[in-house]
């Protein structure tokens, strides 16, 4: 069937499975190397195989749940959403939360996703204690920070290319109540929002909007928006009734592919010129629930379509601190020259590296996306090799065309991660289109 | 609302487990019937960690029906809501060639089926309230030759719900018909279904929930259905036969 990754870029016609046991999805390896693949949010071709993509959707029972500990086991395929559902009204929540709640724990695992926490939190592997991996010779080995550490360590981030995770136990953070008490202050330009974010090291979610078109003394201006977990004590009034949240908001969903002439560069100008007023006058502190905090675009399924029947892509890299300002405005710079805006275009400040293959180290990540285009893809190959100038590198999870070349430039862990690969036999069990391209 | 228990019979099946979940998530304790219920006991674990409700596991073979009086007097309550989700479609040209294959086929969608609703809707009668649903086919609103024996025994419990629902109508016991068009499940694995004429399980299910709220007799899932079914059945017979469809 016609797949294709969220960034509904590149489409290829894979032969997809959806075995309803291990023993089925051990079978799978049959018909040569597999990738497994969750949800689909992943941008590019990372859950793309064309002759063996095998579909985790029956893997998604939920195991068990420590109400002591938070710790909770589940399979694979379970939606980071339904664990929400399931636990939110128990005061627990994820510990580690990408943009959207559309992921499977397995995805969230494999691409080691990072939150607006990561500054202070690290990526999501911090919170796996352990994963059950289906490995190239069939057999299911537990793996953790203890037991078979190795497997564990290169398994969080490694794109699901060690093996299959079947099951896993994670763990969730206490919360008093699903409201976030949110802090938006504009920052002018770069400086500003990078200042911003050193000043607010201990706040416990950071992300900055960036309007990525303005220029000159401009350049840079951002929304920065922290957060915290409301505790109940401070919560007001009329929230107190709903304690962990209004039920989330009716969705709405883009129900076609806009025509590709819908985005251009005035109505993405305008847009983010919008965007940043309206930051202005919304800034200082509030309560939000926890979906609209976490989850904006959640709440319009299928808003990749605004991109056009081409698709979209998504540029984003994580630069050091010491070269990230002259880095960001590097990038920032050539996208306002390209007149190729987006709309979303995120800064966020980054902790510590997690697995021996995941993507965040200590500094800035920009992301970027852009609808698919070649004066976008010839603008790509210019923030890439910005990046690499600069000393950054790239997550995979967003990446769709990035060359093998660029990438073990960027990253030299690329290289170690492929001679495991050939050591342990997994390049003969599980390979995706992107992990091909990458030389992986 | 009342959250009264809601048995599944046949709950192996995708569409079974689908509503079974549905009905959970609004806090509806769930029985679980099916062979080897013990197996079911991922979905179990999982039903009730999800959803913080009862879910029990219940022996049933459909096809014994022997033992279906003793089955329902295991269960912890008479359940306010039953959904049969009980069914099985074999392969056309195996039903053609092997009666033994056929009448499986039969059994599995009508004697079943209707011999559980049956004794359930006695119980359900003397109660005085109650809802009934049947998950048919749309195979059963004309025989074709490409499923005929599985379609005329889903057409015999077609009627079998509707017979049953003029007499419950008048004793507060509701019987509410499901004809699903395509749905992706196990049973319609590896056929090549037009997607839009196909549901998955769980928007099936929300359906359900909502047309079993506001008492429907007879539901297509996909609306699209019913016009294809009208259509179908409207066709004249010297015509219908020489089709392929």
């Amino acid at each position: 069937m016609k797949l294709s990754g969220w960034g509904r870029y590149p489409v290829a016609d894979c032969m997809v499975t959806a075995p309803r046991t291990p023993e089925a999805l051990a079978g799978a390896r049959g018909n040569g190397p597999l990738i497994a693949r969750g949800n689909g949010r992943a941008y590019g071709d990372s859950a793309m195989n064309e002759d063996n993509t095998v579909s985790m959707r029956h893997f998604n029972r939920l195991i068990a749940f420590d109400h002591t500990t938070g710790q909770l086991t589940a399979e694979a395929g379970v939606l980071l959403g339904d664990v929400i559902d399931a636990f939110l009204p128990h005061g627990w929540f994820p510990a580690v939360t990408p943009g959207t709640k559309f992921v499977t724990l397995g995805g969230m695992a494999a691409a080691d996703v990072h939150g607006k926490n990561h500054h202070v939190d690290g990526g999501f592997g911090n919170y796996v204690d352990w994963l059950d991996i289906l490995g190239p010779d069939g057999t299911v080995t537990r793996c953790s920070r203890e037991e078979n550490a190795e497997l564990f360590d290169w398994t969080i981030g490694g794109m699901g290319l060690t093996g299959v995770i079947l099951r896993m136990a994670i763990r969730l953070r206490r919360v008093e109540t699903g409201w976030i008490l949110q802090h938006a202050q504009p920052a002018p330009n770069l400086c500003a929002a990078m200042e911003a974010f050193e000043a607010a090291q201990d706040a416990p979610y950071s992300v900055a909007w960036i309007d990525c078109l303005s220029t000159g003394a401009n350049l840079g201006r951002s929304i920065v928006m922290l957060g915290e977990h409301a505790p109940l004590g401070r919560l007001p009034n009329r929230f107190r009734q709903v304690p962990f949240g209004p039920p989330p908001g009716r969705t709405r969903s883009v129900p076609f592919n806009l025509p590709g002439f819908a985005l251009n560069r005035w109505t993405v100008g305008a847009f983010n010129a919008a965007y940043y007023r309206a930051g202005l006058r919304n800034a200082g502190t509030s309560y939000v629930p926890w979906d609209t905090y976490f989850y904006p675009l959640d709440g319009i399924l299928g808003w990749n379509r605004i991109y056009g029947r081409r698709g979209f892509l998504q540029f984003q890299c994580v630069l050091p601190d010491d070269t990230a300002r002259a880095g960001l405005e590097a990038l920032l710079t050539a996208t306002a020259e390209a007149h190729q805006g987006s709309f979303l275009a995120v800064l966020k400040k980054m902790g510590p590296e997690g697995g021996r293959f995941s993507f965040p180290m200590p500094g800035y990540t920009l992301a970027l996306d852009f609808p698919v285009s070649d004066k976008v893809l010839e603008l790509m190959e210019q923030l890439d090799r910005i990046t690499l100038d600069h000393g950054g590198r790239f997550y995979l999870a967003k990446d769709a065309r990035l060359t093998a070349h660029m990438l073990h430039a960027t990253d030299p862990r690329a290289g170690a991660f492929a001679a495991m690969r050939r050591e342990t036999g997994a390049d003969t069990g599980f390979a995706s289109m992107q992990s091909e391209r990458l030389g992986l | 609302m009342s959250a009264g228990p809601v048995l599944i019979l046949g709950a192996r099946s995708d569409i079974g487990m689908a509503i079974a979940r549905a009905y959970a998530a609004e806090g509806h304790a769930i029985q679980l019937a099916a062979r080897n219920a013990d197996t079911l006991e991922p979905e179990r674990n999982d039903i009730a960690l999800r959803h913080g409700t009862d879910v029990t596991l219940h022996e049933l073979d459909a096809l014994d029906y022997d033992s279906h009086e003793a089955f329902l007097d295991t269960l912890p309550d008479l359940p306010d809501t039953v959904v049969c989700a009980v069914g099985y479609m074999g392969e056309q040209p195996e039903n053609e060639a092997d009666m033994h294959a056929a009448r499986l086929v039969m059994r599995s969608n009508f004697e079943g089926p209707a011999n559980l609703l049956a004794l359930l809707a006695n119980r359900f009668e003397s109660r005085g309230s109650g809802t009934l649903i049947g998950i048919s086919s749309v195979a059963g609103d004309r025989g074709r030759a490409t499923n005929y024996v599985y379609g005329s025994a889903k057409a015999g419990f077609t009627a079998f719900l509707s017979g049953l629902r003029n007499r419950l109508a008048k004793r507060g016991v509701h019987v509410m018909t499901v004809k699903p068009g395509f749905v992706a499940t196990k049973m319609t694995e590896g056929m090549d279904l037009p997607e839009k004429l196909t549901a998955d399980p769980d928007k099936l299910a929300r359906a359900v929930l909502r047309a079993a709220k506001m008492r429907r007799n007879i539901i297509y899932v996909k609306p699209v259905w019913w016009l294809v079914m009208l259509i179908i059945r409207n066709i004249p017979e010297a015509i219908f036969k020489k089709l392929s469809i």
